[in-house]
């Protein structure tokens, strides 16, 4: 960032008071629009603020976001919140902090250059002045001036190593989350509804079900609107007795065309299809290059993905009149507030949505769906505030799954033994189903009432904001011919959205796997391949790191042991963020068992380093549950795979150790932590089974099943 | 049939009343307001609301209330303190052993349970123990050295 580029957010919320403002206890209260979803992200804003005003971090309070008070910045997604946040944060502390500097000067009456910032305080001549004494309303309606924020730094980060405070917070147990949160007179409130977005309901069931439900002890209400059943109970034990009844007797007929396991790629294929070249350099004609050229293939499938989070989606909403207040744990509050807006037909003013932190998030859950749950509640709850917490059942089966996805990549290599062309296609549904970008509600319940909004079909974003199914499809080599094909699948059976990384994980795997394919017929090694087609210093300069991290190259203790593979991947993480290099060891028996993970990766500046180790290394075990262990069972009736026997997620015994270093790089701006290692480690782990067996697996989750399969058809 | 079920939480005799058939979860979290431990599955197939059985590590999810009549529970209020914390807490908190923290509690009741039974365990022996309690976020590492670490 240079000292003049303003920030998208910045632009649109320009006031220094809209990001900073002093709070009753002296400390600065820092507004981010961005959301805790358990990265950690406000600790690394709040370092941020610290650094440009020269105090503690324990001087600036993260403003839990709200709509009432909080900048609009859309969506905490794509691991953008320190690159768009931050950069923001950072000129308003910046502009804050000259302000107050001429403040004190003029107070002393000298210059602003003999004004120096000490402990926290601003000494000018005998006076010392803090902030609080300097900040005043005028300064809080100033336009953040971003020429105040001098050039980059290229220094480390003061506060770099300062640990998230909520840690010891959430091991002492005095963290209080969402579903913690206790309102007087709250009720507590369950939903039920159909596991399929073509659902009917069956009148008959639902006549025997009611009375039972209102019969059992607790149950206050029973509330019933087209597909959706609440129930309203002043206890949490009354719910579960309902869920009891209702899994015994569900009253919906269930519909949902889904492929089998087997036929996805088919199935994919054979869809109706948006379909657009996204990148075209140059015309290929593959296979129709000068003598000696070779054409390599490879494709790879992987299956519908659920969230998996440990917690469960929760809300709390209270209407007052016919204003409404919800607690959510949503990823765009204002998203959110706009489509709450759209299905109650109010104005988006009448609502304040409020953000508390819960389980871990990774993309597009039911954390939408479940706010608009409990407002469509709690309108029956007189005013009481209701709590509606899903349970793990509906968790797994109701919230928006990351979706199916195939990828094929077709390489033209010329006789010198370079890449001569490229073209990826890839056959997915949308990754994009969030609320707050349509002309109705994006939220499942609004889809199922007695007067339902049109279900909105999964859509991707532009290649420019990082795209969708389509994300990190495009080469990071030199390759002079290069297309990139998005067929978007037009067929939602069960609803997808945005699971972290998108199309990254796939798309990555499988341009790696070619990638490693070709370099192994040619007899080269695999890692210089790559370094002879990146021309970027920093994209070099990660592969390099790795090869140093994981000994590449050099002998390996373990290297003839039968069934070992060693394999690495990299990527760009959306051509345009954090560069990131895998290596994967592994040893193949009766299915692959991971030995070890490397993880090399430049995020330019470093803001909380242990945080992007936390992060990078999350991604990467997350993306190897992924890759080994995943993918849902759907059937006519919907998603089977609902507790975690039946979808289980990588293990303590299963999860390897794994060793990161980091490029430092103070004076490049700051990256996204959160998704780039995902693509690249599945890679690795494809290649390294790769190189332990001579196989190539095409479709995820390389369990033991698929081994076998492999080994079969070979 | 609802009646008063007597044991003790964390050091101290409470009676509540209740169904012998309620799971202690809901008791714990609703009625005694110690909200640390965490509901995650309600099928004890996560162990994010583990806590201690007298010295045994159980799932109050699936736990009735009539398994802990007259017996001692310790959730993670009763581990430790920031004024006397459990080598546990501290070594997490060293380790940075989490990102949401939504599985914590439930990893340090459970890591509690283990290091009561051995005190000085192996890393195999660590993750076999932990192997019920489930992490999203992968910050499984973390945990295991910060478990390490606690015995060490």
């Amino acid at each position: 960032m240079t000292a003049t580029a303003v920030p998208e957010a910045l632009r649109q919320h320009p006031l220094v008071g809209q990001w900073l403002r002093m709070g009753p206890d002296g400390r600065v209260q820092a507004s981010s629009g961005k959301v805790d979803l358990g990265q950690g992200i406000s600790h690394a804003l709040r370092l941020i603020v610290a650094e440009e005003l020269a105090l503690e971090p324990d001087r600036i309070e993260m403003v839990r976001p709200t709509t009432a008070t909080s900048p609009d910045e859309a969506v905490t997604s794509g691991s953008l919140s320190v690159q768009h946040s931050g950069a923001a944060l950072r000129l308003a502390a910046a502009h804050l902090r000259e302000a107050c500097r001429r403040h004190a000067a003029l107070r002393a009456g000298v210059d602003d250059k003999d004004v120096h910032l000490s402990a926290g305080a601003f000494v000018a001549g005998p006076h010392r002045l803090a902030y609080a004494e300097l900040v005043d309303e005028a300064l809080l309606q100033e336009p953040v001036d971003a020429a105040q924020a001098g050039g980059p730094s290229t220094r480390p980060s003061r506060w770099s190593d300062r640990p998230r405070p909520d840690v010891a917070q959430k091991v002492f147990g005095e963290f209080r989350f969402l579903h913690d949160l206790e309102l007087p007179g709250m009720l507590r409130g369950r939903i039920f509804r159909p596991a399929t977005l073509q659902a009917r309901m069956d009148e008959d069931a639902w006549a025997t079900l009611q009375p039972q439900l209102a019969a059992i002890p607790g149950v206050l209400q029973v509330v019933r609107d087209g597909l959706l059943v609440g129930v309203l109970a002043a206890r949490t034990n009354a719910l579960d007795r309902c869920s009891a009844r209702v899994a015994k007797a569900p009253p919906w007929h269930e519909h949902a065309e889904v492929p089998q396991a087997r036929e996805l790629e088919h199935w994919l294929k054979s869809q109706p299809l948006d379909s657009v070249t996204l990148l075209e350099r140059e015309p290929v004609e593959p296979g129709a290059d000068a003598p000696g050229a070779r054409v390599f293939r490879t494709a790879i499938t992987r299956g519908w993905l659920q969230h998996a989070s440990i917690g469960l989606c929760c809300a709390i909403a209270r209407w007052e009149g016919e204003a409404l207040q919800v607690w959510t744990h949503s990823q765009g509050i204002f998203n959110l507030r706009r489509d709450l807006a759209l299905a109650f037909g109010m104005a988006p003013d009448a609502i304040t949505v409020c953000h508390a932190e819960a389980a871990g998030c990774y993309g597009h859950n039911g954390a939408d769906d479940v706010a608009f749950d409990a407002a469509w509640l709690a309108r029956h709850a007189e005013g009481r505030p209701v709590r509606l917490e899903w349970t793990r059942e509906q968790e797994m089966s109701r919230a928006p799954m990351g979706p199916a996805m195939t990828v094929e990549v077709e390489a033209v290599v010329g006789a010198d033994g370079r890449l001569a062309a490229w073209t990826q296609s890839v056959w997915s549904q949308g990754h994009g189903t969030r609320p707050g970008r349509g002309a109705t509600p994006a939220l499942l319940g609004a889809w199922q009432t007695a007067q339902p909004f049109p279900v909105t079909m999964a859509v991707n974003a532009a290649p420019a904001a990082g795209g969708g199914a389509d994300r990190n499809a495009a080469p990071p080599y030199a390759v002079p011919r290069a297309r990139v094909l998005s067929h978007r699948v037009l067929s939602m059976p069960l609803r997808v959205s945005a699971l972290r990384s998108l199309g990254a994980h796939v798309n990555v795997a499988a341009a790696e796997a070619l990638l490693e394919d070709i370099a192994a017929a040619l007899g080269r090694d695999p890692l210089q391949y790559r370094l002879d087609h990146l021309e970027d210093e920093r994209a070099r300069a990660v592969l390099r790191e790795l090869a140093r991290l994981c000994g590449w190259g050099l002998p390996q203790p373990e290297a003839d042991r039968e069934g070992f593979g060693r394999g690495i991947g990299f990527a760009r993480y959306k051509n345009s963020g954090a560069w990131c290099a895998v290596a994967a060891d592994l040893v193949v028996e009766e299915r692959v068992k991971l030995r070890k993970l490397w993880i090399a990766a430049d995020l330019g500046r470093l803001v909380h380093p242990d945080g992007v180790r936390n992060q990078l290394e999350g991604g990467a075990l997350q993306a190897a549950s992924w890759t080994l262990c995943e993918a849902a069972q759907v059937s006519a009736e919907g998603i089977r795979s609902a507790d975690w026997e039946s979808y289980p997620i990588l293990g303590f015994g299963e999860a390897p150790p794994v060793e990161v270093s980091l490029l430092d790089r103070p004076e490049m701006p700051s990256l996204g932590a959160g998704e780039c290692s995902c693509g690249p480690a599945a890679a690795a782990i494809g290649n390294a089974i790769h190189d332990a067996l001579g196989l190539r697996l095409r479709r995820m989750p390389y369990t033991a099943d698929a081994l076998l399969e492999a080994a079969q058809a070979a | 049939m609802a009646g008063t079920i007597a044991f003790t939480v964390n050091g101290e005799a409470c009676a509540v009343a209740g169904d012998p058939d309620d799971a202690l979860l809901g008791t714990l979290r609703d009625t005694l307001g110690l909200k640390s431990t965490r509901l995650g599955c309600g099928l004890g197939q996560c162990g994010a609301c583990t806590v201690l059985l007298d010295d045994r590590a159980v799932t109050a999810c699936d736990t009735p209330l009539s398994a802990v009549e007259g017996k001692q529970v310790t959730t993670l209020e009763g581990l430790g303190s920031r004024d006397a914390p459990h080598p546990l807490q501290t070594a997490f908190i060293d380790e940075q052993a989490l990102q949401c923290g939504w599985c914590t509690s439930g990893m340090l009741m459970r890591a509690a349970e283990l290091l009561r039974r051995e005190p000085h365990p192996d890393e195999a022996a660590v993750r076999q123990a932990l192997e019920r309690n489930l992490c999203r976020c992968g910050v499984h590492n973390r945990i295991v050295r910060a478990v390490l670490k606690a015995s060490a």
